[in-house]
């Protein structure tokens, strides 16, 4: 007994003596920790004002509490389905075009023979990445433009009519997905492309020996090898599922596409620093947050269940 | 040598043409802007452009460098690059090292913390009630501040550090009677170039490109930057024509286009110069990236 308390004590005075002789890694981590106390933890402090009648002139805790009022506000609103649908069919069809398309780019890449040829592909498939929102909502604005973007002249030429793509309620989903799957496609193959060269050559050199060729080898060695990695993004993306990027769709807005364009972040914006309904926006993003979070955890347990991949 | 069956040559060439096809859906829009910014206005306006400039003039370039708001937008977009790389540089570095060292007591704590600002927040408004309190609305400082200190790029210097600055140089150096502090100085640092170069690019990109931190916290035209004046000369539906309009100049009035285009070019010029030769440091952070910590 006296043992285990004896134990306990020297396991005490082991670890202050660490800290003392390390304090220099403590002053170390001291900034970066105020910059998150005041940045994000105060913030998610704040986030009580959800459930407050919040005012400037009152402050966070001199707001009176009001329980669930602005909860159930937006959930009777008219746009709280519509906003819901358009913020969850704006996030799956993104996902489902753009999940696919850099695997594919990296498993090509891997499998062509130049080196050389590999890397151009490389340089000019990462660069769209680099553009701004601004600019890229910019350039479609100016290339889609029925009367003198090139895209109408090469479908006039190809005998069809051209149509207005920006700002339509119509094609607002596609033109947004595609976009962003001709800006992301690169570089997300980065990481499968890195995935794919940790694999070990012994099982193609063992698997051509047995006579198999290059398809069945890319069916069978490199989707297999690049799997955890494949499971992990997945997570990674469900868990987002409810947080689609305000930037993009704030910029390709238009009163003609609000029907489809119109999701939780943008609505967030529009009630918070346009209206002035302080509580009731911040009230949204809380439900909206915690969907994510729980959703983020829920499929990183199914993901662990079933392949053993994690992100904790 | 291995002699390669019909097969293997018909999918090789298919992959081949795969590819180019992908470089020249990739590359052409972005040739397009540079080539419209230098064309003629009409001929662009008219929509015939389509791969070479025609009647090369730069009157677009010069109508848009005679924008004082360009200016001031760029000003301050370097200026926020610049300070916000800095400063993140300065605040991620030490943190990110300290967390990779084992020894240190209390480091799953912090890390949990830290961590935790990746998968929650506080949302849109209380964040812009806390940075009012701070009176940080309508200054400089903040948008150098925000988005400099992230947890992944923290993340990303602490998987770095642990796996490339051995445990035996920092033992060696200390039984030298090294301090912790000398021994970030004199060896953490210089053997984390590639780490640096990596943060510092990411931190760079994302401040040149961001226009949603200023446009919720600024109101002053004096502090925005580069892409808040974009989103004004490119997405306002009247932005372009009003500015020019009251200039009240026919011939500025048939650049609308082409002046576009070559503020495109202005804006991106700097990034997309660049970064041919910096890619290698961007692949190196995915990379990192992708290893578990």
């Amino acid at each position: 007994m006296s043992n285990t308390v004896l134990k306990k004590q020297r396991e005490k005075s082991r670890k202050l003596s660490n800290i003392m002789q390390n304090k220099a890694l403590y002053v170390m981590v001291l900034p970066a920790l105020v910059f998150f106390a005041l940045f994000n933890y105060w913030p998610m402090y704040g986030v009580q004002i959800a459930f407050r009648n919040f005012s400037f002139a009152n402050g966070i805790t001199g707001s009176k509490w009001v329980g669930m009022k602005w909860f159930n506000f937006f959930f009777k609103a008219n746009q709280f389905p519509v906003i819901v649908r358009n913020t969850l069919l704006l996030s799956l069809y993104d996902l489902a075009a753009g999940f696919p398309f850099p695997i594919l780019l990296a498993l090509i890449m891997h499998n062509v023979p130049s080196k050389r040829f590999r890397r151009v592909t490389q340089t000019a498939t990462y660069m769209p990445h680099f553009i701004s929102v601004v600019v890229l909502v910019g350039m479609m604005s100016c290339m889609f433009s029925v009367n003198s973007g090139w895209f109408s002249t090469i479908v006039r030429a190809l005998g069809g009519t051209p149509v207005q793509l920006m700002g339509e309620a119509k094609y607002f989903r596609h033109v947004y997905v595609w976009s962003g799957v001709w800006q992301q496609m690169g570089w997300n193959s980065i990481i499968y492309l890195a995935a794919l060269t940790s694999i070990d050559p012994g099982l193609h050199e063992a698997a051509m020996i047995d006579g198999a060729g290059k398809l069945r080898r890319i069916w069978h060695i490199d989707l297999p090898g690049i799997g955890e990695t494949i499971a992990i993004m997945l997570i990674l993306k469900f868990g987002s599922m409810m947080s689609t990027g305000f930037e993009k769709i704030y910029s390709m807005q238009a009163d003609l596409n609000l029907s489809v364009s119109e999701v939780i972040s943008t609505y967030v914006y529009k009630m918070g620093m346009m209206n002035n309904k302080y509580s009731y926006s911040a009230a949204i993003s809380l439900f909206n947050n915690v969907i994510n979070f729980i959703l983020l955890i829920l499929v990183n347990k199914a993901s662990s269940k079933l392949s053993g991949s994690s992100l904790w | 040598m291995k002699r390669m069956s019909t097969g293997e040559v018909i999918l090789n060439g298919f992959f081949y043409v795969i590819l180019a096809l992908l470089i020249v859906i990739c590359v052409y829009p972005i040739w397009y802007v540079i080539v419209a910014s230098v064309s003629d206005g009409t001929y662009v306006n008219s929509g015939a452009l389509i791969l070479l400039p025609v009647n090369m003039k730069f009157t677009a370039y010069e109508y848009a460098f005679s924008q004082k708001q360009l200016w001031v937008g760029y000003g301050n977009t370097i200026l926020y690059t610049l300070g916000g790389t800095l400063f993140g540089l300065a605040i991620s570095l030490p943190c990110g090292y300290a967390l990779s060292r084992r020894d240190m007591e209390g480091r799953g704590l912090i890390m949990g913390l830290i961590t935790f600002t990746m998968y929650f927040n506080g949302g849109l408004i209380p964040t812009y009630i806390v940075c009012s309190a701070l009176h940080l609305t309508n200054t400089r400082l903040l948008l150098i501040f925000l988005g400099s200190v992230t947890a992944y790029n923290i993340i990303l210097i602490r998987t770095f550090c642990s796996s490339s600055i051995p445990d035996e140089l920092r033992e060696a150096a200390f039984i030298d009677g090294c301090s912790n502090t000398r021994f970030f100085f004199m060896f953490v640092i210089p053997l984390s170039k590639a780490i640096i170069a990596v943060i510092s690019l990411y931190i760079a990109v994302a401040h040149w490109n961001n226009y949603y931190n200023a446009l919720v916290y600024t109101t002053d035209a004096s502090l925005q930057p580069l892409q808040l004046y974009l989103r004004h000369l490119l997405l306002m539906t009247t932005g372009t024509e009003s500015i020019m309009e009251s200039d009240a100049n026919a011939e500025v009035l048939r650049l609308v286009q082409t002046v576009r285009y070559a503020v495109i070019v202005l804006s991106a010029l700097p990034i997309m110069c660049l970064y041919p030769f910096l890619q290698k440091y961007f692949v190196q952070g995915v990379m990192i990236g992708s290893i578990k910590g």
